[in-house]
């Protein structure tokens, strides 16, 4: 697009590469506050009807699918309060801390092939550490509250935060192992055309670990049955107890940001990201580029279906938090540490034994077979995928001669 | 303020590393909060890491190879493992420290002065 | 307005050579170090906190523009996500009102600052003082080191024709990444050792414990206060 703009309108380099990232950061940024006010409205709608009830169904027609905008309206009119004896700069800014943190991971996230914001050598790695630093408003809110019950939200978040990016870390390096890449574009390249390409079938093991991957996404971004940061019924509304107004909703766009964002992910490292069930595209025939806007028709289907996906995700973790009652900390804790991490360490351990002995699946030349029908945007692009994929137990033909000047 | 292409070169990182480093130093030196005193150790690591991230990448350098090449990268990654390895012992000594003094002043810590 | 834009594209040109590289360097520098320097100058323990984390991002940073991707995600992973992450929760455990700020005596605070200027001169007269250092890098980008270091930890190094290391042998990085994983794991324990709760012999501990075995009263009252002897003893 930079490229374009430079070419045919004759804009300088860097009046175009700033409008590229304007808009980019632009149509993120719709993702997210876009995304939240959609969002809220369905978790209003779902909690409603599990706990038969109606919900809105007022403002804005007969489903009340303006709500959310109206309650972003009272938000912005309500006032801004702040606590006597709060330390005033950190109390402004740990929304923003929190906020910046979902926007950045969206940076590196794959909407479809090229549709990126920053394609990153490392993109799995970026997000989740990336994620990780949302903590960080979250415990500067609790401590500049100066009120008991936002530190105890935020201690709690800390430790809860800390301790499940490691089980999530575990099931995260799983993809990365199956593509032999690190970068989010080509993890779901390489899951193009049926279904049964997709890694979370890939085995029994992966199937297992995209469970807890969710569980662990879910406990990371602090909802329930894991919200322990803010359990109203215990701590009043937890780290955020004593924000009103717009910082707060910054918090909620933010949470709903990172929901989205760890679905999104579970969408491309297990559920074959931007490609359908089906591989429509090859099937009907636009590999070939015949058609000039079969690429733009191509990675709007893409988008289409990773935002499905990551809405589905999203979508399954209300239905979680309106139906289980929330944990206690020991026994988030003890999920944590006695379930999650052994479970992933065996599957992890599972993924690397099945790749090194059946590396093409139970039944020989299936995969292939699947393999071989792939979404347009592969066709000819046989460059695009990076050398620097090293399959599993398969040494390069420079390091076996390094290795053998070391012998 | 016109900046030419390609003038970042070894030498910024490094000052940038100094500059770090010395803060570090500082800030060891000054504070008397135990977890200060911590902060400052991590400062110090960083400049250092800034410096071998900076020797190892062919980005930085001229027209010859990096002077450390992968190698700067791997001594940056073990330097943050052992760093976190640090802090967490360090973390450790201070919470009991906290436990039996009630402070985390450094300077109470003069329990064994004869 | 097409006129309009022309204008406004020739009055802009002069900015047109603005290299990318050196501007977001010079953002990430100027955060790290005023960061840094924010956490000497700054006596709230949480806002030293919340410059440091400022800090190490903006290293972070630099790294990515430095090329090394890996080693970047790996700071904000490890350094910012994790051990940060602790050093403020262990903050907030320890953050009594009269303790969140420590004052140093001027004295001291003069001394070190006299200490920095002097490492610091130091540190920068040997960082300019190289011919080679201060040739300015490449313009175009460098390929992805993660590959590499990867199997270099694994024990294998892949990177040796790149870098034209031909007349050497390289060797990976196998032994070391075992001795950090060990040492890592070491810490662990030794950290949850550490940190552990301690099971203190209160008197009420003594009573569950007296409980356990209930011998006639008489004994009882003639142990509870044995006991409790022997406590105000060692208390002496």
């Amino acid at each position: 697009m930079a490229e374009f703009l430079i070419e045919t309108i004759g804009l300088p380099s860097w009046l175009a590469w700033t409008a590229v990232a304007a808009v980019a950061a632009f149509l993120i940024l719709n993702v997210i506050a876009g995304g939240a006010l959609v969002f809220i409205w369905a978790e209003r709608k779902i909690a409603a009807r599990i706990q038969d009830r109606l919900g809105p169904t007022r403002t804005g027609g007969r489903f009340g699918w303006l709500q959310s905008l109206a309650d972003g309206i009272k938000l912005l009119a309500k006032e801004d309060l702040m606590p006597d004896g709060a330390d005033g700069m950190l109390f402004r800014l740990a929304p923003y801390v929190s906020f910046c943190a979902s926007f950045c991971a969206f940076i590196a996230l794959p909407f479809a092939f090229d549709v990126v914001g920053l394609r990153l050598n490392v993109g799995v790695f970026f997000v989740v550490a990336v994620l990780g630093l949302e903590v960080f408003g979250v415990i500067l809110a609790g401590y500049a509250s100066a009120s008991k019950w936002s530190l105890f939200g935020a201690m709690r978040e800390a430790a809860q935060v800390v301790s499940y990016e490691v089980p999530l870390g575990m099931c995260v390096v799983v993809p990365v192992m199956l593509a032999g890449s690190m970068d989010l574009v080509t993890i779901a390249e390489k899951q193009a055309g049926w279904l049964t390409n997709w890694y979370i079938f890939h085995d029994p093991f992966t199937f297992v670990i995209f469970w807890v991957y969710y569980t662990c996404a879910v406990a990371s971004v602090n909802r329930a049955p894991f919200d322990l940061a803010e359990a109203e019924s215990e701590l009043v509304a937890g780290f955020h107890t004593e924000y009103s107004g717009l910082r707060w909703s910054f918090f909620f766009m933010a949470e709903y940001g990172s929901m989205f964002l760890v679905s999104a992910l579970a969408a491309v490292l297990f559920l074959g990201g931007w490609n359908g069930p089906v591989p429509i595209a090859s099937l009907l025939g636009w590999s070939d580029g015949s058609s000039l806007s079969a690429p733009y028709a191509v990675r709007l289907l893409g988008c289409a279906n990773l935002m499905g996906k990551a809405t589905a995700g999203v979508l399954v973790m209300m239905w979680i938090r309106w139906t289980l009652p929330r944990l206690r900390i020991d026994q988030v804790m003890t999920t944590c540490l006695k379930y999650c991490t052994p479970i992933a360490a065996l599957m992890f351990a599972g993924v690397m034994l099945w790749q090194l002995f059946l590396p093409g699946g139970l039944v020989p030349g299936s995969r292939h077979q699947a393999a071989a029908v792939r979404e347009a945007w592969l066709e000819g692009r046989g460059d695009r995928v990076p050398s620097t994929n090293v399959p599993l137990g398969v040494v390069p033909a420079t390091s076996r001669q390094v290795v053998g000047v070391s012998q | 303020m016109l900046i030419a292409v390609g003038t970042v070169s070894v030498a910024h990182y490094l000052i940038v590393g100094a500059i770090l480093f010395t803060a570090g130093i500082a800030c060891m030196a000054v504070k008397r909060n135990a977890l200060g005193v911590l902060m400052g150790i991590e400062l110090v690591l960083n400049g250092a890491n800034l410096n071998f991230v900076a020797f190892g990448s062919s980005y930085l350098a001229g027209e010859g190879r990096a002077s450390l090449g992968l190698d700067g990268e791997v001594m940056a990654l073990f330097v943050i493992l052992l760093a976190a390895a640090e802090a967490a012992v360090a973390l450790a000594i201070t919470l009991n420290f906290y436990n039996n003094h009630a402070t985390v002043d450094v300077d109470r810590a003069d329990d064994l002065r004869g | 307005m097409t006129e309009c834009l022309l204008a406004a594209t020739t009055w802009l040109l002069p900015f047109a050579a603005i290299d990318w590289h050196g501007l977001f360097f010079l953002l990430f520098a100027a955060i790290a170090c005023g960061a840094a320097i924010m956490v000497v100058l700054t006596d709230n323990v949480v806002r030293m906190a919340l410059h440091l984390v400022l800090s190490l991002g903006a290293t972070a940073g630099l790294f990515f523009l430095a090329g090394s991707e890996f080693v970047g995600a790996m700071q904000l992973m490890i350094y910012v996500g994790g051990t940060l992450v602790l050093l403020v929760f262990g903050v907030m455990l320890t953050a009594q009102t009269q303790l969140v700020s420590l004052r140093t005596p001027a004295a001291d605070r003069v001394l070190a600052g006299i200490l920095a200027a002097a490492l610091f001169a130091v540190l920068v007269q040997s960082a300019v003082s190289v011919e080679a250092w201060r040739r300015p890098g490449r313009a175009e980008v460098s390929a992805p080191t993660a590959t590499p270091l990867g199997m270099a930890l694994l024990g294998v190094r892949v990177d040796g024709d790149a870098a034209g290391h031909e007349s050497r042998p390289l060797s990976g990085y196998l032994l070391p990444f075992e001795i950090v994983s060990v040492h890592l794991l070491v810490v662990l324990i030794g950290a949850a050792y550490l940190a552990r709760a301690k099971r203190r012999r209160t008197p009420r501990a003594v009573e569950l414990v007296a409980s356990v075995d209930p011998p006639p009263p008489v004994q009882t009252r003639s142990e509870a206060g044995e006991s409790a002897s022997v406590l105000v003893g060692g208390g002496r």
